[in-house]
């Protein structure tokens, strides 16, 4: 171990579904301030790995550390409770209310009226703007419903939400799969900032292109195993994509695809 | 992103170039963004109309009259107004006006028991059934709409049939020479001013009030919206989904009992067949007002505007003299307006 200890630490992590190994013997550490990404393809395990580390489905074998410290997670609220928060695909935001509304929910600050404990409107509308734009995001007017916001938007949200709430490391679970090219680069610069306070981001992905620039740490699943974990300066974005489809090059699998070159 | 590092070094990362929303909404976006404007256009133009072509609709005694035929759907309005934007429904909420009055009814003048508290008994019965409500459909998952229409036939049932094995008839009478029915008649059924409006009115007025501070300006409110808006979703944000909802049915299902008791005091009787038919009354004038049938979204004053225009729209018609079975027709034609209207509304504030 080259620092004291990592926010986020899995040992030799398996999950079984009946005979099914979705997981097995993955390990994986987590720094704050550091991307780490986890890529892999359609069945690799992602979703299995993610379930574990945000405790929806705990792990069969293998341990997990917060701060060195050894935990068992009974519920996604008990990793909350250690800062590891997750933002799964549909992001946990209702598009019919507003965007201070979907901030707040379920941590609602309150004030006294009288015998009365009423929302703190004001506080809301005003601590959401700041921390959307503390994470690059703008919002003039917090009252607008998060349906009239881009996927993109939703995730800054999502991001701001869980850092706010005192996450310190952020799980985020394909976060670019179904956007474009201008609001996926929006969501790397979400991702960006939340690294630069301090925050641990898992990002995971099957997308290379979209790993490849932000992560500092790169850990690929195949078939629920490890196929290896490499450090940004270790690896180039070529060795990723081709680690990624399992030892075989991308141009390969693709090469039935292009026409027979000319003869002689 | 084309291989560059513009993300890296860590500095070259500011929370710079953000996304700039295009510009602040202007007023009459946000002034459309309430859900009851269109129910409030629907209550001036109707207004209007009623106030020119009859005398009495706009006199003070014209007035109490439709403010009382409102204020006893509207009380029931609000509760299922926040009911749906929870996502569920309460097709007992009608017959239970009935339960509660009859409830009352047999229990001061047949067994003899205090008339308070067959009035507190009728209230603690509704919110038992609201909770069974709840209960049922927050541990089967089976639609609200199918839970609450067996209550609707269960207690229609016992409605009729204990009604008939007690009195061998269809209705309890007596209540007026009950001890204490002046002061429950004065709270529950009696009247105001020299215009002698309804204290039902009263009643209804503070029940809207406090279910649009409830909604809007409480913790409970932001969780009756997530609640309706993805219920999965709103759990993993640690609301606490059962409980919003069950409390909501016993809502419902206790302003329900409070209009039963209202009719008891004010009309000294009650029959079995009180307040059927009414629940879809109930829901009409919360869609009126806004609330949308798929949850997540709506208002309790809307719910109340819709009540008005119920009330408007069958004492303007009654005024006018004409057939009141015209009523109806002219409830569904309105219904199917603001719906429309609400619809396009939506669209354009998105």
């Amino acid at each position: 171990m080259t620092r004291p200890a990592w926010l986020l630490e899995g040992r030799g992590l398996s999950k079984r579904y009946g005979s099914v190994h979705a997981l097995s013997d993955v390990s994986v550490a987590v720094g704050g301030g550091q991307v780490t990404c986890v890529l892999g393809d359609n069945g690799a395990g992602k979703s299995t790995f993610i379930k574990v580390l945000s405790g929806v489905h705990p792990q069969d074998e293998g341990e997990l550390l917060v701060d060195g410290r050894p935990v068992r997670f009974g519920s996604p609220g008990d990793a909350r409770a250690h800062g590891i928060a997750t933002a799964f695909q549909n992001l946990a935001t209702m598009p019919l209310m507003s965007i201070w509304r979907n901030f707040f929910l379920g941590a609602e600050p309150t004030r006294r009226f009288g015998p009365l404990r009423l929302l703190d409107a004001a506080t809301c509308r005003r601590v959401c703007r700041t921390e959307l734009a503390k994470i690059g995001l703008a919002v003039r007017d917090p009252d607008q419903t998060v349906g009239t916001l881009s996927g993109g938007e939703r995730q800054a949200v999502a991001i701001s939400r869980a850092l706010y709430f005192g996450a310190r490391v952020l799980i985020l679970d394909e976060p670019t799969s179904a956007l474009g090219v201008k609001q996926t680069a929006a969501v790397l610069r979400f991702i960006a900032a939340a690294r630069d306070r301090g925050a641990g981001v898992v990002f995971v992905t099957h997308n290379p292109q979209h790993a490849y620039p932000i992560g500092d740490r790169f850990v690929v699943l195949n078939r629920g195993r490890l196929m290896g974990s490499w450090s940004r300066e270790q690896i180039s974005r070529e060795e990723l994509t081709s680690a990624m489809a399992g030892g075989v090059e991308f141009e390969e699998l693709t090469r039935p695809l292009r026409s027979p070159p000319p003869v002689g | 992103m084309n291989g560059n590092v513009a993300l890296r070094p860590k500095p070259a990362a500011p929370p710079g170039p953000a996304e700039q929303r295009p510009h602040r909404p202007g007023p009459m976006i946000r002034l459309m963004r309430h859900p009851e404007l269109g129910a409030l256009a629907a209550v001036i133009v109707i207004g209007a109309f009623f106030s020119v072509s009859t005398v009495r609709f706009a006199s003070p005694g014209g007035v109490a009259n439709w403010t009382d035929v409102a204020s006893t759907i509207g009380i029931v309005s609000v509760a299922v107004a926040l009911l749906m934007i929870a996502g569920e429904f309460d097709l007992s909420a009608g017959v239970m006006v009935g339960s509660a009055g009859l409830l009352v009814g047999i229990l001061s003048t047949r067994l003899g028991v205090n008339l308070w508290v067959a009035v507190a008994a009728a209230l603690g019965f509704a919110a038992a059934i609201g909770w069974l409500n709840g209960f049922v459909v927050v541990r089967t998952g089976l639609p609200s709409f199918i839970v609450t229409l067996a209550t609707f036939f269960t207690l229609q049932g016992v409605n009729l049939g204990v009604t008939k094995l007690i009195t061998d008839n269809v209705r309890v009478d007596g209540l007026r020479t009950v001890a204490g029915y002046e002061q429950v008649h004065a709270v529950f059924g009696g009247t105001f001013s020299t215009w002698d409006f309804r204290v039902s009115v009263l009643w209804w007025i503070v029940i809207t009030v406090v279910a649009a501070l409830l909604l809007k300006r409480t913790r409970a409110g932001n969780w009756i919206f997530a609640v309706g808006g993805d219920p999965a979703a709103a759990r993993m944000m640690a609301v606490p989904v059962n409980r919003v909802k069950i409390g909501l049915f016993m809502a419902t299902s206790m302003t329900a009992a409070l209009v039963g008791i209202m009719v008891a005091a004010r009309l000294g009787s009650v029959t079995a067949t009180q307040g059927v038919g009414n629940e879809f009354m109930y829901i009409v004038c919360a869609v009126v007002g806004g609330t949308l049938l798929s949850g997540g979204y709506g208002s309790p004053v809307g719910a109340s505007l819709g009540a008005v225009i119920v009330g408007m729209a069958f004492i303007g018609i009654q005024f006018s003299g004409w057939n009141t079975d015209w009523r109806f027709l002219f409830l569904g034609v309105i219904l199917l307006l603001a719906v429309l209207v609400n619809n396009l509304v939506r669209r354009a504030v998105r």
